[in-house]
C-alpha cells in the first residue's frame, strides 16, 4: 500500500520536474529530488540550453532554501559556475557559499574560475567574483584570495573597491591568529579618502574589525574632520556608521566641540530615525560634561521622536516609544504637553499599548490627569487581558498621587464582575493601600463580595491579605474567610493557603468570637491532613504561637498596615543623563521588561513570594547582590573577582541553607554591635553594618543606588559611601563600607538567622520577620526541598523555645 | 551589523535565509519560530534574544522579516533596514506576499547580495541597484478578464481607460524595461487619521499623519516638480486669517528633495529614483480644518426580557460629493453574549458577532457624505446586570476615504522636465485611512 503511494508520489514529482514551474517540492523524499536534479544538471542537452540550465539551477537553490540537503550536488554546481550568464553565476555562487565549508577540497576547483573572473573587463563580474571568493569562508583558500584582494583595493571601479575593503575584514576574521599586515592597514586608512562614500564607510567598518584588539579604528583629528565633512555624501546607513565611529573621538578644545555640534545639528532633526538616534547618541557621548547642551539636544530631538511615534511601521513606533521612556527618566516633563500622542490606537498590538500606558503614567500632571484617566479607563475593558490588567495597574499607580479619582474608577470596575479585571483591581488596591493608608476606607467597602468573581491565586491572595489586615473594618471578613476555609481541601495554590492561615489568625485577633471556630478547623486541617510541608509548618507555627498567649501573637502578627513613607518616595528623582546614555540606541531599552507595571506591586509586603518574576529592570542600575552582602563576612579571597561593571541587585540570590549557615557563623562580630538595637522588639528596622565588596569603578551616584535599593524595599536612612582603596590586597577592587538600614519587608529571608549559639538574637529577628510577613519568610525558606524545609522548621521551633 | 537575515511565512516556512557572517548556524531560524509560537497574544515583541543572539523582526505582507544581530546595534537602523528591504522586495516583485517571495527567491537572494555585504548595509537605493540586478521578476498575477475590460471596442478610448486600474501600481519596477511598459508615475497623498471622540461628543484628540509617496516606473526621469497648495503653511504661527489655509504642525522631506522653490511657491523638486519613496511626511495634531468624518450617537438600554439593546446612529459629516468606503464599526459587547439579532437600514450592510474579539462588527460598504445610517442590535446576554452596560466600551471605526485628505492638502500640478519622450502617464491619488477612530460611549 505504502509502496504504491510512494510510486505515485515519484511519478508526480517527475512530472513536476519536467515542467518549468514553481511547484514546491515536498520535503519528503529529498533523495529523489536530489537524484532528479543531478540527472538534469549532468544532462548535456540541458547544459547546452542556457535557459533550461538556469532553471535547473534555480530548482537546486529552491530546494536548498526549503531545507533539503543538496550538498551532494556540489561538484555538478562547480561545473555550472563556468558560464558567461551572470544570473546563472550568481545563483551558483549562492549555492557554493552555503556549502563550501562542507567541501573544502572541491572548493579549490572554484577558485580558478573566480580568479579568472577577477580579471574580467566587466566591473560587476569582478566585484561578484571577489565578494564570493571571500564569502566561501575557507581558511585553506586564503593564499589564493590575497592577491586579487590587493588588486581589488586599487581597482578603478568603486563597486570592486567596496567589496575588496570588506573582503580584508572577512579574511582577517577567518584567521584571527595571524598577524595583521601593516601594509593592508595603511592602505585601508588611506582609502578613507576614497572618492566613493561607501568605500570610505566600508574602510571604517573593516578597520574596526581588523583592529578590534587595539580598540578599533583610531580616530584622530584629521580623520574625524574628514568624516564630518563627508557625512552629507553618505546615505543614511553610512551616516549611522560614521556617527557611531565618531563617538570615539574626543575633541581637543571646546571650540572644536561646538563646531562639531553645530555641524551635526541638522542630523539631529533628520527625518530618518536611525540618523536622528545615532546623532543624539553621539551628542550624549561628546558632551557629558555640558548638561545644558545635552538638555538642549534632548529638547530638539523631541519633535522627530514624536514623529517616529506616529510612524506607519509598528516596530519603528515601538522603538521610538521605548527610547522616549529612557529620555523621560531624566526629563520627566519633556513630553507632558504631548500626552495625547501616547493614547493607544484602536488596532495596535498589545506590546505597544502596554508601553504607551507606561509612558502615560509618567506624564500625569494636574492638567491632564482627567484626560489620561478617562483614556486608561477605556483600556480596562480591552479584550486582551494583559492590556486590561496593565491599564488597571497603571490607574493604581496614578492613584498614589490622585487617589480619589482612581479609586472611583477601580471600584466601578469591580461592578463588571469579570475575574481577570477583579483580580487586577484587588491586587492594585492592595498595593495602593500599602502606600496610601487614607484609601483604606474605600477599599474596605469595595472588597466586600469580590471573592465570588475571583479565580486566580494572585487575586485571591491579595484579597486575603486585605481581609487579614483590615479584618475589623470589613464587616464580612470572617464569613468570606469561612468560604475559603470550607474550600481549603480543593485549594491548589500554596500561596493562597498560607495567606489564608495568616489572614485567619489576624482576623482572630480583632474578631475572636466569629473566627475562633473556623481557625480551629483550618489549623486542624493544615496540621493533620495537609501534605505540603510549608503550609503544615506555618500552621504549626501559629498553633504554638497561640499557645503562648494572645498578646504574644498580637506582637508577632500585627505589623504595620501601610508604609506611607514609600508614598513620599514615589516620585523618583530625575536621573542624570549619563545613567542611560550608554544604552541609548541599543537593543537594551526595547527588551526591558515592563518596569512600572511590575513595580506597582512592590510596595506590598506579601506580594511576590512564590513566583517572583525576574526583575531585570534593575540590572543596569545596580549590581551588588544580596548574596555578596552575605558573603562579605567570609574571606575575600574565596570570592572570584567579579569584574561586572554595571552594578545590579540580585533579587533571588541562590544560596543554599547550609552555605548560608556557614556564612552566618563566620560573622558574629558584625552583629554583636547591634545587639542593643535589635532586642528592642518595637524596633522596625534592623541596623547592620555591611561590608559590600564591589568594583571600585562605581559610576552610579548614591542617588541611583538609593533608587535601586528602594525598588526592593531597602530604605536607607543614613547612607554613606566610603571608598577605601585597598590596592595592596584587593587589587582593582575597593572596599565599600555602607551602612544600610534594612527595612525588613521583602528581603527578610536572606538576612535572618540560624545558628544555635546566637539564639536570643535569632528569635528576636525571627519575630520581626514574622511580624512583617510570615508567608514571605517561610515561603522563601521552604521552596520545597526537604533539607530546606527542615531548616525552616528548626527556625520556627527555635523561636518558640526561646520566646 | 546584521549577522543573519531570514524571511519566514506566518506558518513558519523558510522562504529566504542568508547568513552574512557565518557566526551562527541555521538552527536560529527554528529557535526564532519556536519563540514566536510559544508566546500568546497577537504579536511577539520586536526584540527577542536567545543566548548571545538577538532577533529583531518586523511583520510586513504577512511575513516575518528577521535579522539577528548583537546587543549594541541600533534598533532604529535595523528596523528601518528591514522596512526598506521589504519595500525593495515589493518594488522588484510587484507585491508583497508569501507567494511573490516564494516565486522570486532568486531575485531576492540577488538583492540581498548587493544590499548587504558581511552584515553591513551597502546601499538600498534603487538607482544604484538597477545596474546590478539581473534577474527578472516573476509576476504572480493570474490572467484576468477583468484587465481586458479597460480596453475599448476596437481599441477605442473608453471612459474607463482614463482611470488607472488599482493594480497599476503593483507591478515590478523592472519589467518596464523589457516589456516596453508604460512609463508611469504615481503620486499618492496618504493620510492616517487618529481620532478620539468623548462620550459627550467632544473631539478629544484628532491627529493626522500624512505622507506624499512617489512611485516611479520611469527608466529615466531627470526632474519632477510637485506643486502643493499655495496656502500651505507649517507650524502654528504662520496661520493666516481666513481662507482655505492648509496647515500642518511638522513637516519633513526626503533628503533628495530640493526646497529652493518651496518657500515662495510651495513646489517640491526632486529626481525620483525607480520604485517607491516617501517624499514628504507631515503631522497635524488637534486642529483639523474639517469636522471628523463620522459621528456616532449610541443608546444602550435593557429591555424587559433581559436583553441588551444597542441603538447606533452613524452620521457621515463629509461633503455630499465624497464618500467613505469599507466602513466597519466594532462595538464591544458584554462577555457572555451568546446570540444577537440586528436591524440594519439597508440590505448591503452586514453585521457579525465575533466572540473571540467580544464585539459586534457592523460593516457598511459605502457611505456618502451627509447621510445617516442606523442599526439596532439586540443581544442575548445570560445574567445581564446593570454593570454589564459598562462593558459596552469604546467603539472603534475603520474606514477609507478615497479622494479626500483630512488636512486639505492638494497637489496643484505635477510636471516632469524635460518632457518625456513617448507616452507617459502621471497619476495623483488621495486617500485617508482611519488609523484609529474611537468613539467613547
Amino acid at each position: 500500500m505504502e509502496e504504491e503511494e510512494e510510486e505515485e508520489e515519484e511519478e508526480e514529482k517527475r512530472k513536476c520536474c519536467g515542467v518549468l514551474s514553481v511547484v514546491i517540492m515536498p520535503y519528503l523524499g529529498s533523495e529523489d529530488t536530489v537524484r532528479e536534479l543531478r540527472r538534469a544538471l549532468t544532462n548535456p542537452n540541458v547544459q547546452s540550453d542556457l535557459l533550461r540550465y538556469r532553471n535547473t539551477i534555480l530548482k537546486v537553490i529552491r530546494a536548498m532554501s526549503q531545507g533539503v540537503d543538496v550538498s551532494s550536488l556540489f561538484s555538478e554546481m562547480v561545473k555550472a559556475c563556468a558560464t558567461v550568464d551572470v544570473v546563472q553565476k550568481k545563483l551558483v555562487y549562492v549555492f557554493l557559499c552555503s556549502y563550501a565549508t562542507l567541501n573544502p577540497e572541491l572548493s579549490l576547483l572554484v577558485i580558478n574560475t573566480l580568479r579568472k573572473d577577477c580579471q574580467d573587463p566587466n566591473p560587476m563580474v569582478r566585484s561578484l567574483a571577489l565578494r564570493n571568493m571571500t564569502n566561501l569562508r575557507l581558511p585553506s583558500l586564503v593564499e589564493y584570495v590575497e592577491q586579487p584582494l590587493t588588486a581589488g583595493l586599487r581597482d578603478r571601479a568603486a563597486c570592486v573597491r567596496r567589496v575588496a575593503v570588506l573582503g580584508w575584514a572577512k579574511l582577517y576574521n577567518l584567521q584571527t591568529h595571524s598577524d595583521i599586515d601593516a601594509a593592508v592597514v595603511n592602505e585601508l586608512y588611506s582609502l578613507l579618502r576614497d572618492t566613493d562614500p561607501v568605500v570610505m564607510v566600508n574602510c571604517l567598518r573593516a578597520l574596526d574589525e581588523i583592529l578590534k584588539e587595539e580598540g578599533g579604528v583610531a580616530i584622530n583629528k584629521p580623520i574625524a574632520h574628514h568624516l564630518l565633512n563627508r557625512l552629507k555624501e553618505c546615505d543614511i546607513w553610512g551616516q549611522c556608521e560614521v556617527l557611531r565611529i565618531l563617538q570615539r573621538y574626543r575633541p581637543q578644545s571646546e571650540d572644536e566641540l561646538f563646531d562639531i555640534l553645530s555641524l551635526l545639528d541638522a542630523s539631529l532633526v533628520s527625518p530618518h530615525p536611525p540618523v536622528m538616534a545615532a546623532t543624539l547618541s553621539l551628542f550624549l557621548s561628546l558632551c557629558p560634561a555640558l548638561p545644558t547642551v545635552t538638555l538642549a539636544a534632548l529638547e530638539r530631538v523631541r519633535a522627530p521622536l514624536l514623529a517616529t511615534c506616529g510612524s506607519a511601521s509598528r516596530e519603528m513606533m515601538f522603538a521610538a516609544i521605548c527610547h522616549i521612556q529612557l529620555l523621560l527618566r531624566s526629563l520627566p516633563g519633556l513630553m507632558g504637553a504631548h500626552y495625547k500622542r501616547f493614547f493607544c490606537g484602536y488596532a495596535e498590538p498589545a506590546y505597544i499599548k502596554q508601553r504607551k500606558m507606561q509612558v502615560l503614567m509618567e506624564l500625569v500632571n494636574d492638567d491632564n490627569v482627567a484626560m489620561i484617566l478617562d483614556e486608561l479607563k477605556g483600556y480596562c475593558t480591552d479584550v486582551n487581558t494583559d492590556t486590561s490588567q496593565a491599564a488597571i495597574s497603571a490607574i493604581g499607580r496614578i492613584g498614589r498621587s490622585y487617589s480619589d479619582r482612581c479609586l472611583e474608577i477601580l471600584t466601578g470596575l469591580l461592578g463588571l464582575k469579570q475575574d481577570h479585571i477583579t483580580s487586577a483591581v484587588v491586587q492594585t488596591m492592595r498595593d495602593l493601600v500599602w502606600v496610601c493608608p487614607q484609601c483604606s476606607d474605600t477599599v474596605c467597602l469595595a472588597v466586600e463580595g469580590c471573592e465570588e468573581t475571583l479565580q486566580d491565586s494572585q487575586g485571591r491572595q491579595a484579597l486575603l491579605w486585605l481581609l487579614g489586615v483590615y479584618g475589623e473594618r470589613v464587616s464580612s471578613a470572617p464569613y468570606t474567610l469561612e468560604v475559603f476555609i470550607d474550600g481549603v481541601r480543593s485549594e491548589t495554590s500554596l500561596g493562597v493557603k498560607m495567606e489564608l492561615l495568616t489572614a485567619t489568625v489576624r482576623v482572630l485577633l480583632c474578631r475572636p468570637a466569629e473566627t475562633q471556630d473556623m481557625l480551629g478547623r483550618l489549623l486542624h486541617y493544615c496540621i493533620e491532613e495537609e501534605t505540603n510541608m510549608s503550609v503544615r509548618d506555618q500552621a504549626l507555627l501559629y498553633y504554638r504561637l497561640l499557645h503562648c498567649g494572645i498578646e504574644e501573637t498580637r506582637k508577632v502578627l500585627q505589623g504595620r498596615r501601610s508604609d506611607p513613607s514609600l508614598g513620599v518616595l514615589i516620585g523618583r528623582p530625575a536621573e542624570p543623563v549619563g545613567q542611560w546614555a550608554c544604552s541609548f540606541n541599543t537593543l537594551a531599552p526595547l527588551k526591558q521588561v515592563a518596569v512600572e507595571t511590575e513595580s506597582t506591586s512592590r510596595g506590598s509586603p506579601e506580594h511576590v513570594t512564590f513566583d517572583r518574576k525576574p526583575n531585570t529592570d534593575l540590572s543596569d542600575t545596580l549590581n551588588c547582590g544580596q548574596d555578596e552582602t552575605v558573603h562579605s563576612g567570609s574571606d575575600p579571597d574565596v570570592l572570584p573577582p567579579s569584574p561586572v561593571v554595571p552594578l545590579s541587585l540580585s533579587l533571588s540570590p541562590a544560596l543554599s541553607p547550609a552555605e548560608f549557615e556557614r556564612l552566618w557563623l563566620q560573622r558574629p562580630h558584625v552583629l554583636s554591635e547591634q545587639d542593643s538595637v535589635k532586642t528592642e522588639e518595637e524596633e522596625d528596622y534592623l541596623c547592620m553594618e555591611e561590608r559590600v565588596r564591589c568594583p571600585e569603578i562605581l559610576h552610579c551616584s548614591t542617588q541611583s543606588l538609593q533608587a535601586a535599593m528602594q525598588l526592593v524595599n531597602i530604605q536607607m536612612l543614613a547612607f554613606t559611601l566610603l571608598f577605601h582603596t585597598n590596592r595592596s590586597r584587593l587589587g582593582k577592587y575597593g572596599l565599600v563600607s555602607t551602612k544600610l538600614t534594612l527595612h525588613l519587608q521583602d528581603v527578610s529571608p536572606q538576612y535572618d538567622c540560624t545558628g544555635n549559639h546566637r539564639r536570643p538574637r535569632a528569635s528576636s529577628l525571627l519575630r520581626l520577620l514574622l511580624a512583617r510577613s510570615p508567608a514571605t519568610m517561610s515561603g522563601a525558606l521552604n521552596p520545597g526541598s526537604d533539607t530546606v524545609h527542615g531548616h525552616g522548621r528548626r527556625l520556627a521551633e527555635m523561636s518558640f523555645t526561646t520566646a | 551589523m546584521i549577522s543573519q537575515l531570514f524571511i519566514l511565512s506566518s506558518k513558519g516556512d523558510h522562504l529566504i535565509y542568508k547568513d552574512f557572517r557565518g557566526e551562527a548556524g541555521i538552527d536560529v531560524v527554528s529557535v526564532f519560530y519556536e519563540k514566536v509560537t510559544a508566546l500568546p497574544g497577537d504579536q511577539p515583541p520586536v526584540v527577542m534574544s536567545h543566548k548571545d543572539l538577538h532577533y529583531v523582526h518586523i511583520r510586513q505582507g504577512g511575513l516575518y522579516w528577521v535579522a539577528t544581530t548583537t546587543q549594541d546595534s541600533s534598533p532604529f537602523t535595523i528596523i528601518e533596514f528591514l522596512n526598506r528591504l521589504a519595500a525593495l522586495v515589493k518594488d522588484y516583485c510587484g507585491s508583497l506576499s508569501e507567494k511573490s517571495v516564494q516565486m522570486n527567491f532568486a531575485l531576492i537572494y540577488e538583492l540581498l547580495d548587493e544590499v548587504v555585504d558581511y552584515g553591513y548595509v551597502q546601499t538600498t537605493s534603487s538607482d544604484v541597484l538597477k545596474n546590478f540586478i539581473q534577474t527578472e521578476a516573476v509576476s504572480s498575477k493570474p490572467f484576468s478578464l477583468f484587465d481586458l475590460s479597460n480596453v475599448g471596442l476596437f481599441g477605442a478610448e473608453t471612459q474607463q481607460s482614463k482611470v488607472a486600474p488599482s493594480s497599476a501600481a503593483t507591478r515590478p519596477i523592472q519589467s518596464s524595461r523589457e516589456q516596453g511598459g508604460k512609463s508611469q508615475i504615481f503620486v499618492d497623498v496618504i493620510e492616517r487619521l487618529s481620532v478620539v471622540i468623548g462620550s459627550n461628543g467632544v473631539v478629544m484628540k484628532a491627529d493626522v499623519e500624512g505622507e506624499i509617496r512617489v512611485k516611479c516606473y520611469m527608466p529615466s526621469c531627470s526632474e519632477m516638480r510637485i506643486g502643493l497648495n499655495e496656502e500651505f503653511s507649517i507650524g502654528k504661527s504662520q496661520l493666516r486669517g481666513y481662507g482655505a489655509a492648509v496647515r500642518v504642525d511638522e513637516c519633513s522631506f526626503h533628503q533628495a528633495v530640493r526646497l529652493d522653490e518651496f518657500d515662495n511657491h510651495r513646489i517640491l523638486r526632486l529626481c525620483p529614483s525607480q520604485g517607491e519613496q516617501t517624499v514628504m511626511q507631515y503631522q497635524l495634531s488637534d486642529d483639523l480644518p474639517t469636522p471628523p468624518p463620522f459621528r456616532l450617537f449610541p443608546t444602550i438600554e435593557r429591555d424587559n426580557g433581559g436583553r441588551l439593546l444597542i441603538y447606533l446612529k452613524l452620521r457621515c459629516d463629509l461633503p455630499p460629493k465624497s464618500a467613505t468606503i469599507n466602513v466597519s464599526v466594532s462595538v464591544p459587547v458584554p462577555k457572555g453574549c451568546v446570540s444577537f439579532s440586528q436591524e440594519l437600514s439597508s440590505p448591503e450592510q452586514s453585521c457579525e458577532l465575533k466572540p473571540q474579539n467580544r464585539s459586534v462588527v457592523w460593516t457598511v460598504p459605502r457611505c456618502t457624505g451627509g447621510t445617516q445610517l442606523s442599526a439596532v442590535f439586540k443581544l442575548e446576554v445570560p445574567g445581564l446586570s446593570s454593570a454589564s452596560m459598562l462593558e459596552v466600551g469604546p467603539v472603534g471605526l475603520t474606514f477609507e476615504l478615497p479622494k479626500v485628505t483630512a488636512t486639505g492638502l492638494q497637489i496643484r500640478f505635477l510636471r516632469l522636465s524635460p518632457v518625456q519622450p513617448g507616452p507617459s502617464q502621471r497619476w495623483v491619488r488621495y486617500v485617508t485611512h482611519s488609523d484609529s477612530y474611537i468613539v467613547r460611549i
